[in-house]
């Protein structure tokens, strides 16, 4: 069952277009990830699904409410999460609870069920203020709150961003869980490990969905066989590979290089007597599963060859 | 690399807000030429060495030397021999690139020719030349980075400081910044990094992981890897930072 | 209900534990009026005369002495010609030369008319002003009192201020510009910064996203001000009459009723204010320029309106102290009841429905 339906949505800011033409769908329970760099246009899309913008052109509903004409009905049944944590700095990890609580007409008791496992790891700090809570934390209470009146359905806006990779695992396992009690979630996030996490994504750029797929569905259509590439010296590995005759991309990751090559086949003997002929030591030439961020990095690519066009 | 004498000295740094220990007895050096990975936790302290390290406040107790300067009496000199860049301060937004440069080379006393010289040299090499009277605000993203990071090095300074300066950026200008850090640290500059994104912390020489205010290790990433039996910089980084207390 | 009083529980908070806020809430009226009070008063005391007495009779001794002893005015030195007189304003020290015409007893005797010419040193035009209807004023006391059926044909304008003001003291003046001041200041600026420091959190967002209606946020946001402008008030009245002996004359329900109306207007125009802008910094220089400058320049409060040129004087009425002034100086000083001052208590209930209807209108559902 279809819970968002996004048709064709543009939305521009006097002269910049932020959002081109997009469409896409949300099931229904599911956890779907908007992925992309910042510019790309998910704050933007993200205050039109919670009805704060208007599109320029296009319509989108959810649960069969239109944004423009029913966002009053899909404020209410909706749990929004800004990009910064929107918190009251001055006011204490509880205080915010009960606020946000108390505007939806409900209490923090009648929905502790939901937000449990989240704030028992916040509520030893339940006195302090907002402003004073870590990164990881704010981003747990700001969930609390946007989940404290049962909505239906959850847009977190990155809420993952400047926060360190231990406070993002646990935040994820947090969705999750959730999504598994029944809430569906969109989620952006600039961050592309993210994006196996979800159960679908739309990978953005520059305003627009370049592909819409599950994340395995995204690495199976990566076109071309990868590699991982290694040697003593990484710096100078980079800059001949770039050189290499069958190279089409090179890319550092980690400690590995990713490197696709121009032919079908990469011929590692080759590559090998290539390498070693410019002194290379320690090389090591293997065949990798490309990751989200591969994929991402080759739709950018693609787009932008078939832009100059 | 090693063999030089260390540009960062860092012993037994404490910096106490009240009674909260921010940093808790940090001990490291840092090389010419090295990149850096200065890692941790939100709240575990990084931010405050990083202070500490720039002259923008001063350790309660312990000795920190940065480019032969003492960040106990010198923070003035430290001041004009370092860069610093992050992702939320960079550029004027409302000034044009060629003026940005401008003003950043005059806050460090460069001389007026060698600016002009210099300036296009870098709008050159960045690609930017035809950008050169574009108002920052109407430039990608990815450009103003890796600008402000030129900017950042443009005086030349024996260190620059990089608080998370790839945040939200597309992973290809993520790559390309990555490329200038490296040929930065070429010329012999110290780059000392903070970031968020676990590849990243592979691309240092070093990396050091701050878990409560304290340095949990501190090694190449390979050696850490080995050392804490892990795939991956995420995974040491996830089994040191798991038991934090926040 | 437990909706709105949620709200404003949390409204309290941010004030509360904003040290600034709390500042600018209750320590600028009292340090303004205390400030105003002591040490820009226009009051006029131990000025340095000359007197240059052609005639040296009784009357005219006993009208200096009356002048001196009032204690607005100290003995610089006796003239004996008129030449001196340039040269002791030049010394700078002399704001005011008093000149007896020759045989001034005999004349208003005869006569029934005598002169005497007041010199102001009007290089501070505003003092010379003062000194020289204070001086007016201490000779037609005199002569009112000498029960002489004689006029003088000095230029004497007694003004409205001094019927009314009879111990001549420039506290009744400033205390309702003051109220004025604060009550606009306090209301618009601080309503005005606390809606927009959501916008800047981005907590505008999330209480958009709510099922809270537009007119529930901007009750919500500025009731804590009414309230404690309200209060305001009080401290500016009650320490006006402890410190400076300002009275009211009139009904101090009434009084207090025109503050509240002012309050809801004052906030009305924060309001709108935080509708245009989106940064703090914006509000508040907003509303210092908008508010706090036409408020101190064009509401009569220090500078009359009737000496303005006309177009000025046109802008001067539509600015809301210069009418809210008119109620307050009616009802402290004169004790007069709303028959005098409905047309005063109209406009302003006017333009508070003009401010809310434009900021209810202006006040966005949407971001952008």
């Amino acid at each position: 069952m279809l819970f968002i339906e996004a048709h064709n949505i543009s939305k521009s800011y006097s002269k910049t277009l932020a959002i081109s033409d997009i469409s896409f769908d949300v099931k229904k329970n599911e956890l779907y990830g908007f992925i992309g760099p910042d510019g790309a246009g998910k704050t933007t899309l993200f205050r039109l699904l919670t009805t704060l913008l208007l599109p320029n052109s296009g319509t989108i509903s959810i649960n069969n409410w239109d944004v423009v004409k029913d966002y009053k009905t899909i404020r209410k049944n909706i749990g929004y999460m800004p990009g910064r944590f929107s918190l009251y700095q001055d006011l204490t990890v509880e205080e915010n609870l009960t606020f946000f609580a108390t505007i939806f007409g409900t209490t923090i008791k009648e929905n502790y069920d939901l937000i449990r496992d989240i704030y028992v790891q916040i509520e030893p700090f339940k006195t302090r203020m907002a402003g004073k809570l870590s990164g990881g934390m704010k981003q747990k209470l700001a969930l609390c709150c946007a989940l404290i009146h049962k909505p239906e359905l959850l847009v977190l806006d990155e809420p993952t961003t400047g926060v360190d990779s231990v406070s993002r695992k646990e935040f994820w396992e947090m969705l999750q869980n959730l999504r598994n009690s029944g809430i569906t979630i969109v989620v952006s996030t600039p961050y592309m490990d993210e994006a196996s996490l979800c159960d679908r994504v739309a990978l953005m750029q520059n305003g627009k969905i370049m592909q819409i797929n599950t994340p395995q569905g995204v690495i199976s259509k990566f076109p071309k066989p990868l590699y991982a590439i290694r040697s003593d010296d990484m710096y100078l590995l980079k800059n001949e590979l770039v050189n290499y005759i069958d190279c089409e991309s090179v890319h550092i990751f980690g400690q590995n290089l990713h490197y696709t090559s121009k032919s079908k086949v990469l011929n590692v003997n080759n590559l090998t007597l290539f390498l070693e002929e410019k002194n290379h030591t320690g090389i090591s030439i293997s065949p990798i599963n490309p990751s989200i961020e591969d994929c991402f990095i080759a739709l950018m690519t693609e787009n932008s060859t078939s832009d100059a066009k | 690399m090693q063999s030089n004498e260390p540009v960062i000295v860092v012993q037994n740094l404490v910096k106490k807000f009240g009674n909260f220990v921010a940093n808790d007895n940090l001990s490291f050096e840092v090389y010419p030429g090295e990149v850096f990975g200065f890692l941790g936790a939100n709240g575990a302290g990084k931010t405050t060495a990083i202070r500490i390290l720039c002259g923008l406040s001063r350790p309660t107790s312990g000795k920190v030397m940065v480019g032969g300067f003492d960040a106990n009496t010198e923070s003035e000199k430290i001041k004009t021999n370092i860069g610093y860049m992050s992702q939320k301060f960079s550029l004027y937004d409302d000034l044009t690139v060629r003026e940005n440069i401008r003003f950043y080379a005059g806050i460090y006393h460069i001389p007026y020719n060698i600016i002009k010289t210099r300036t296009n040299d870098l709008l050159q090499k960045l690609g930017l030349e035809h950008a050169r009277d574009k108002l920052i605000h109407d430039i990608p993203l990815g450009w103003k980075q890796k600008l402000a990071f030129s900017i950042a090095v443009f005086h030349e300074p024996s260190i620059v400081f990089l608080d998370e300066p790839t945040g939200g950026v597309d992973p290809i200008t993520r790559r390309q910044f990555w490329d200038m850090i490296y040929e930065a640290a070429h010329r012999g500059i110290t780059v000392f990094v903070t970031t968020h994104y676990m590849d990243e912390a592979e691309y240092c020489n070093r990396v050091s992981i701050m878990v409560d205010g304290k340095i949990a290790d501190l090694d190449t990433p390979n050696n850490l890897k080995t050392k804490h039996n892990a795939a991956n910089m995420d995974e040491v980084f996830q089994k040191l930072a798991r038991g934090r207390k926040y | 209900m437990k909706l709105f009083r949620g709200f404003i529980i949390k409204e309290f908070y941010h004030i509360l534990r904003d040290k600034r806020t709390l500042l600018v809430l209750f320590g600028m009226p009292i340090i303004q009026l205390l400030l105003f009070g002591f040490v820009i008063t226009n009051e006029i005391k131990d000025i340095k005369i000359a007197i240059l007495d052609n005639s040296k009779d009784k009357v005219t001794r006993d009208i200096s002495q009356k002048i001196l002893s009032s204690g607005y005015f100290k003995l610089d030195s006796y003239l004996t010609n008129v030449n001196q007189i340039e040269e002791v304003f030049r010394k700078g020290n002399v704001k005011e030369v008093v000149v007896f015409e020759t045989d001034f007893a005999e004349k208003m005797k005869r006569q029934g008319t005598a002169k005497i010419q007041i010199l102001a040193d009007a290089s501070d035009a505003n003092t010379a002003n003062l000194i020289a209807s204070y001086t007016t004023a201490i000779v037609m006391d005199y002569v009112n009192k000498q029960n002489v059926s004689a006029t003088i044909p000095l230029q004497i304008v007694p003004e409205v201020r001094m019927m009314y003001n009879e111990q001549l003291k420039g506290v009744y003046m400033f205390v309702p510009g003051i109220m004025a001041m604060i009550l606009i200041l306090i209301s618009a600026l601080l309503t005005s910064i606390s809606i927009v420091r959501e916008k800047e959190l981005g907590t505008m967002e999330v209480l958009l996203v709510s099922p809270l209606k537009p007119i529930q946020i901007i009750i919500g946001k500025v009731t804590p001000y009414v309230l404690l402008s309200f209060f305001n008030a009080v401290i500016i009245v009650v320490l006006g009459n402890l410190v400076f002996g300002m009275p009211v004359q009139g009904s101090t329900i009434l009084l207090l009723a025109e503050c509240t109306l002012f309050i809801v207007l004052a906030l009305s125009l924060g309001i709108l204010i935080s509708t245009v802008t989106n940064s703090q910094q914006t509000a508040m220089l907003i509303s210092m320029m908008v508010l706090m400058l036409p408020t101190i320049l064009l509401s009569g409060f220090i500078f009359p309106i009737s000496n303005m040129p006309w177009v000025l004087q046109a802008l001067c009425q539509i600015m809301p102290p210069r009418w809210f002034i008119v109620i307050i100086k009616n009802i402290m000083l004169k004790g007069t009841g709303l028959y005098y001052i409905w047309f005063e208590t109209l406009i302003l209930i006017g333009m508070t429905a003009v401010f809310i209807l434009l900021s209810y209108k202006k006040f966005k559902i949407r971001l952008g």
